[in-house]
């Protein structure tokens, strides 16, 4: 069941055009990810969406409610994590996890329960009675979403949760969408980190310069888009002489000598092995491991925005 | 019952967090003192119920207008004040809840100097209700204006600036230590177009029994110019913040 679609939504800053007449869906239960660059228009999107911003044009529905006339209804069933952490400072854990959930009219007693509850589902027991000001850059994230999903939200929108915090918070951050995912929770994520979003999301929307360029789920995006095939040779003994040689001898494929032992055989078709293999051996280097390089959804990105990598995910690796 | 509970938790967190600081307090008590003091001795044959009004008058004033002003802009800059943008309560109830807190500020504010004032006169002849309803709705316009300035300001100490640009003419203009009929002429059309010159007004009356307008005039005079500012905010919160 589609419990978010967003139809044609655009967002203009005078005359500079943020999100591009974006449509998309999230189905029930469903981690669906934005997956673009700085500036690529996500943060615009998402606040379209929980009403801190008015889209100027599009629709956007949110378990049937229509999200830009009924702001406040949908505000009721979603939970927001913002990408600028949004607590009060001065004061403490426990008090900011209360007060949030009582603008949602949760009573003191219930409040008081949970509040608690989430503390120590988040590893924030003791620090709760420490202001806020004093957590580090992972235990106000951590906050931050606890503080998101005290109401118990049909719906939690994450903007970019793991920025600028180390990995073990970001590992514990991204478990911690999983067991809400787990739970039922429908999620929509933003993220500039590929491998995040390879491994939280169902689903996932490329945005580039405020347009969607490609969306599916993780297995559709790596399977649908023409790859080329990558075999990526170990040899024993010097491929280095070799190299003018060996180009001249297969020129249907790429070949790249990555350091004296290895060899990368990049081609459109598959590679047929045997024939370089007999190669090197008569040269008397022998072959003792060749492994199958398999896309990954950075390729594919890049494939498909013909953007450089390094410009979407930093380079930063995301360990699970 | 549940925008009660909101609303309330809204009033409490900024009473604890705002007006109950050390700095704030002391702002609200020193700064009406020494007011009062300085009054009395620049005319020291003057009775204190004379000034009684004006002191209220500018305490309220200043303890509301940079309050709401700067917490608001505090909050926005700490993106603190989205977090309340996200609640599923109205706008309105939103800034309720805000001004409620300042205007309870003002209140305290307000009688300081009535306390002050009870040490060396005899208070038995004022129209406390009057003066009550007069001090609130003072409150009530004066931060709005201040939120006004708020929402139109990034910084904290542009409305910090912004608010004195407003409030100190405001002191000589309302009639709070010049009588109205003292001004100049061509300053009399923006001393009518000010909510202070009828709060002050309508102070005036219910204390020194004497004023230009009837008390119920001006109350309702005070209470319209509420309802303006308070839609006026509104907007602007809807027009800025929610971009
Ligand atoms: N209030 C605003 N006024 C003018 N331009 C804006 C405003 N907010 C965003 N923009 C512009 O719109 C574009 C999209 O911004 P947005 O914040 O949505 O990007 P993003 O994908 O969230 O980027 P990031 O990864 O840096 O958070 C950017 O070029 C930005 O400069
Ligand atoms: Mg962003």
């Amino acid at each position: 069941m589609e419990v978010v679609s967003v139809t044609n939504l655009k967002k203009k800053y005078g005359e500079f055009l943020a999100v591009d007449h974006i449509s998309f869906s999230i189905k029930q239960g469903e981690v669906f990810g934005f997956l673009g660059p700085n500036g690529a228009g996500k943060t615009s999107t998402i606040n379209m969406m929980i009403g801190l911003s008015r889209p100027t044009g599009g629709h956007i529905e949110i378990f049937g409610i229509d999200a830009v006339k009924d702001v406040k209804k949908v505000q009721r069933i979603i939970g927001v994590v913002p990408d600028e952490n949004n607590l009060y400072d001065e004061m403490n854990g426990f008090d900011n996890l209360c007060f949030c959930a009582s603008l949602y009219g949760i009573s003191k007693a219930k409040r008081e329960k949970r509040a608690v509850e989430l503390l120590e589902q988040f590893n924030l027991t003791d620090a709760g009675k420490r202001p806020f000001k004093t957590y580090s850059k992972g235990m106000k994230r951590k906050l931050t979403i606890a503080a998101a999903i005290i109401h118990d939200p049909k719906i939690l929108f994450l903007d970019e949760p793991t920025t600028g915090i180390d990995v073990e918070s970001a590992r514990q951050i991204r478990e911690l969408i999983l067991h809400l995912k787990n739970q039922g929770k429908t999620i929509f994520i933003t993220t500039h980190y590929i491998e995040e979003a390879q491994r939280v999301c169902d689903r996932i929307a490329f945005i580039v310069k405020g347009r969607i360029v490609k969306i599916g789920s993780v297995r559709e995006l790596l399977e649908n888009t023409e790859q080329e095939h990558k075999l990526k040779l170990k040899v024993a003994g010097s491929l280095n002489e070799l190299s003018g040689e060996l180009k001249n001898h297969f020129q249907n494929f790429k070949l790249e000598i990555l350091d004296e032992n290895s060899l990368l055989i990049t081609s459109e078709e598959r590679v047929t092995l045997s024939p370089i293999i007999r190669w090197l051996d008569s040269k008397g280097i022998l072959v003792y491991e060749a492994r199958e390089i398999k896309p990954s959804l950075e390729d594919v990105f890049v494939k498909i925005t013909g953007s450089k990598a390094a410009q979407i995910s930093g380079k930063e690796k995301v360990e699970m | 019952m549940e925008t009660a509970i909101a609303f309330w938790n809204i009033l409490k967190k900024d009473i604890k967090n705002y007006y109950l600081k050390p700095p704030n307090i002391s702002w609200g008590i020193i700064f009406p003192l020494s007011w009062t003091l300085m009054q009395l001795i620049r005319s020291p044959n003057m009775e204190i119920i004379e000034l009684l009004p004006g002191l209220m008058a500018m305490s309220v004033l200043f303890g509301t207008t940079s309050m709401l002003a700067v917490t608001i802009t505090f909050e926005k800059r700490s993106h603190s004040f989205d977090r309340l943008l996200l609640a599923p309560i109205s706008l309105g109830i939103l800034v309720f809840a805000k001004l409620s807190g300042a205007v309870i500020f003002g209140l305290v504010n307000a009688f300081v100097p009535v306390v002050f004032a009870a040490f060396f006169t005899d208070l038995s002849g004022i129209n406390w209700p009057i003066v009550i309803i007069a001090v609130i709705l003072i409150a009530i316009t004066s931060a709005l204006i201040g939120l006004l300035i708020a929402v139109s300001v990034k910084e904290v100490f542009e409305a910090q600036t912004l608010s004195n640009f407003f409030r100190f003419p405001m002191l000589f203009l309302c009639g709070l230590f010049m009588p109205i009929e003292h001004l100049p002429a061509i300053l009399k059309p923006i001393t009518f177009c000010l909510p202070l010159t009828y709060g002050t007004d309508a102070l005036n009356r219910a204390i020194r029994c004497s004023s230009i307008f009837y008390p119920t005039f001006n109350i309702f005079i005070t209470l319209v110019f509420s309802v303006l500012l308070f839609c006026l905010c509104q907007r602007s919160i809807k027009k800025n913040w929610i971009l």
